[in-house]
């Protein structure tokens, strides 16, 4: 540990690359003492002292990254095999193929597609009806005093404290109930499921946009209400455009909620047509064995690489609203 | 209640406005508002009110009458907020309101009911629907009965029967409806074999649809000892009679064959002297007995105590693993010297990345003890019981969690360790502390204040961490000694799942018993989670 934090002036880390490296560091947002104290003379290069000071940091750094990635390699490398079984897929890379993203992209009996498209119609509607009416509250909350207003941010900040998921079997009960007199929105029903998941959207989520709106110097919207403008504009057409960037990160946090929730999902969608990736592929591979584990290889890879590419692109923003409560 | 929205957060304590501005601000409020946000708000309302119209007609048809007067509660409400001025808040929070009452409060309110009834296989419904599955149920054939001629008929879906009795009287009925006389609209050789509304089912239909058909059992009248007209080909019928005799008066059901006579006992089912209970039964409250039997019942006590244990470990071990592993490598990367940091952060986060039940079935494949890529390549072989063994299986879900977690962690205490100012250090060398006195009694400190309710945060997630513990391991290896379905990886929220929604009995009511364990254990946890961060405090 006697190595954390770089230490101006001191020669222990300057080596040849030490101008490339000056240059990484401004741009990652360095240390400016690094840059002012970089003297670029060339010194001889010494391994040990290398060593002592990055080199072993490195040594950390790929264990990590073979811990963190060997997983993705396997199932990769499995959605490649043409060859179906779990034993098939342990020799890296053996052989490339695509016929397990066709079998699982065409096979009548497992409806990838559809549930693919199930998974993105129920968490997509699900994250933007949740920021809407996340923000609506937020926007009260934020804007306005009124009897009850410290009650009802106490009141959303105790009851996020409880998933939904314990209550799953008084859940499916009132689903039940429902569907008995209106089948269109109860069990089996995407709406019936969405309906459900905005329950939990006056969560966590208000608080986080509560937070944001309240950065928002509240002179915008008296300006605003100078120039004519009612609440109901304000908030539209002013307040909303402001607070984007939490809209996104909330709509996004929500998105990737819907998507992994398996309780809720698995009670409510019962015939396998109406269910999502979730359920569909829990079922899949319920046997590993007897699976054909490359077709849910790739499965994984077409289901996964959305949203990963999606978290990476928006990295910066969704560790900000991690650090502001959200966890997974 | 006060409306104005130009009230700044920073000058609350200005003196309020008065009477008389409140009602400009109103009036100037409403004069802003165009023709065509208030024809978009008529249509919205118009919208809601049709819907609710429909659903008060379903609900008077089926005569809930207590739903009935929510729905037309709820409504009026709805209306009221939006016509009304002064309702300026309530407008922005009714709609999410609405379903954070209905999905989130009441749900939660009404596991607890269900957690005093025996709800579940066996106990569904209502008492008079038990009664009359019990008697279909033990339908048998009236000896030496006459022949009834009958016509298999469908509306939209729903079959019944078109009976002629050995006099030439047609009636009709379906399961739920008692046969009533009908004219028929079309008569062959004695026997109708059409009405009106009904269509006559054709050979080949019948053909198609035979095991629906033979199913099919027509009260013969109101009183449920009557009996049932049956088809078992689709045009001659049979009178059958119930082997079981129903006496309402005195609540109670005679099996004909034996004789034996069961009785209301207020257990929820009929049951005889002996004890034996006649299924289905009915639904009742029953009190503290969930509770009750999940403690004092040996054979479900023991689960109960391991699993709530579990639960316990599994949560304080993720969380202290992933934050251990975070904070060092944050450590380790916090170097402004080292090349190549941002890839590195980005292999790291991959995992946090991945939709965490993908990851889990991956895992679970990998760690497969005969066939996964972790025996077979990484161990060359062996056949380590990573999933099978009650010990083994919990250090698996240990380390997939660790696997999943860390991430998180590691962008948490990264984003603390970068918040502490650098002269920390300074000043700590210009006093002679050592390098790890620094850390141990400055910066880990300072650290903790920021990351602390993140880390009970993440105790209260991983408490009901459902999706690794279902998808690695599904809460096996089994324990085979208990008579629900709980394995040796359960954790309290797993559990509940199963016992209510897997397994041939479905226990409704222990399984909401246990939710209000978890309940009554995430309350004291986020009680003390108040306590330390006041974060309550700061609302104002």
């Amino acid at each position: 540990m006697s190595n954390q934090q770089p230490i101006p002036g001191s020669d222990a880390g300057l080596l040849e690359g030490e101008l490339r490296e000056q240059r990484d560091a401004v741009r990652v947002g360095g240390d400016p003492a690094l840059e002012r104290s970089a003297v670029p003379v060339k010194r001889p290069f010494r391994f040990g002292k290398w060593f002592k000071a990055t080199g072993w940091r490195h040594l950390v750094g790929i264990v990590v990254v073979a811990f963190a990635l060997f997983p993705v390699v396997f199932v990769i490398s499995s959605s490649l095999n043409p060859n179906g079984t779990l034993t098939g897929s342990n020799a890296l890379f053996s052989q490339i193929g695509f016929d397990a993203y066709a079998r699982i992209l065409t096979n009548p009996q497992v409806p990838f597609t559809t549930w693919f498209a199930n998974t993105l119609i129920i968490a997509g509607v699900t994250a933007l009806l949740t920021v809407f009416l996340g923000a609506l509250a937020a926007y009260a909350f934020s804007r306005m005093r009124f009897t009850g207003r410290r009650f009802g941010l106490i009141t959303i900040v105790v009851v996020q404290m409880f998933p939904q998921m314990l209550a799953v079997v008084a859940i499916f009960l009132v689903m039940t109930a429902i569907s008995d007199w209106f089948p269109a929105i109860g069990l089996n029903t995407h709406i019936g499921l969405i309906m459900v998941y905005l329950g939990g959207a006056l969560g966590v989520n208000t608080y986080l946009m509560y937070g944001y709106f309240n950065t928002i110097p509240a002179s915008i919207d008296e300006a605003a209400k100078i120039d004519g403008a009612g609440h109901a504009r304000i908030f539209f057409t002013i307040i909303l455009r402001l607070v984007a960037p939490i809209l996104a990160v909330v709509a996004l946090l929500s998105f990737i909620f819907s998507v992994n929730e398996y309780v809720v999902a698995s009670v409510i969608l019962i015939d396998t047509e109406n269910q999502t990736l979730a359920v569909g592929l829990t079922k899949l591979v319920s046997n590993p064995r007897y699976a054909d584990w490359a077709a849910f290889s790739a499965g994984a890879v077409i289901a996964a690489l959305p949203v990963v590419l999606l978290f990476l692109y928006l990295q910066k923003y969704i560790v900000g609203g991690l650090s502001a409560g959200a966890v997974k | 209640m006060s409306t104005t929205i130009d009230e700044d957060v920073a000058t609350q304590s200005a003196t309020p406005p008065t009477k008389r501005q409140k009602r400009a601000a109103r009036i100037a409020d409403a004069a802003s508002g165009g023709i065509r946000s208030i024809l978009i708000k008529l249509l919205l309302l118009g919208i809601v009110d049709a819907i609710a119209v429909y659903a008060i007609l379903v609900l008077a048809l089926s005569q809930e009458w207590l739903v009935l007067a929510v729905v037309v509660g709820v409504t009026a409400l709805v209306n009221w907020i939006y016509f009304s001025r002064k309702t300026l808040p309530a407008k922005y929070l009714t709609p999410g309101v609405i379903f954070l009452v209905l999905f989130q409060v009441f749900v939660l309110v009404y596991t607890g009911y269900i957690a005093f009834t025996n709800y579940g296989t066996g106990h569904n419904g209502s008492k008079e629907q038990a009664v009359s599955s019990l008697m279909a149920a033990s339908l048998e054939r009236v000896p030496e009965s006459p022949t009834y001629q009958v016509t298999v008929v469908d509306q939209l879906g729903t079959l019944g029967l078109l009976v002629t009795d050995p006099d030439g009287d047609a009636s009709l009925g379906t399961t739920e409806q008692p046969l009533q006389s009908v004219d028929p609209t079309e008569v062959e050789n004695g026997k109708a074999v059409a009405v009106d509304g009904w269509t006559t089912l054709q050979f080949a239909d019948v053909i198609a649809r035979t095991n629906e058909i033979t199913e099919l059992a027509v009260p013969f009248s109101d009183d449920p000892n009557d009996g049932a007209i049956r088809t078992p080909d689709g045009s001659n019928g049979y009178l059958y009679t119930s082997n079981l005799e129903y006496d309402e008066a005195a609540g109670t059901m005679t099996d004909l064959s034996t004789g034996t006579v069961y009785s209301d006992i207020g257990t929820g089912a009929f049951t005889s002297e002996d004890g034996t209970e006649l299924l289905p039964g009915w639904q009742i409250t029953v009190g503290f007995d969930n509770f009750v039997r999940a403690v004092t019942d040996t054979r479900l006590a023991g689960p109960l105590v391991y699993v709530t244990l579990w639960t316990f470990a599994f949560a304080l071990i993720s969380v202290a693993t992933t934050f251990f592993l975070g904070l060092f490598l944050a450590m380790v990367f916090n170097d402004m010297r080292m090349k190549g940091r941002r890839y590195y952060r980005v292999a790291m986060i991959i995992p946090y990345a991945i939709p965490s039940f993908l990851s889990a079935l991956v895992w679970a494949g990998m760690m497969n003890e005969s066939f996964g890529f972790i025996n077979q390549v990484i161990f060359g072989g062996a056949s380590i019981p990573w999933l099978t063994d009650p010990w083994m299986a919990k250090l698996s879900v240990l380390i997939v969690n660790l696997w999943l977690g860390f991430p998180y962690m590691f962008l948490i205490c990264t984003g603390a360790l970068q918040s502490i100012p650098d002269d920390v250090n300074e000043a700590s060398s210009i006093d002679g502390a050592s390098a790890w006195q620094t850390f141990r009694h400055i910066k880990l400190p300072l650290l903790l204040v920021s990351v602390a309710p993140l880390l009970i945060a993440s105790f209260a997630f991983n408490f009901n961490n459902f999706n690794v513990i279902y998808m690695l391991t599904n809460g096996g290896p089994r324990d085979t000694g208990a008579p629900i379905p709980v394995g040796f990886t359960d954790i309290l929220i797993s559990m509940v799942y199963k016992v209510a929604f897997t397994g041939q009995n479905r226990d409704y009511g222990l399984a909401a018993a246990y939710s209000i364990i978890i309940f009554i254990v995430v309350a004291v946890i986020s009680i003390i989670a108040f306590r330390r961060t006041k974060s309550l405090e700061e609302i104002n």
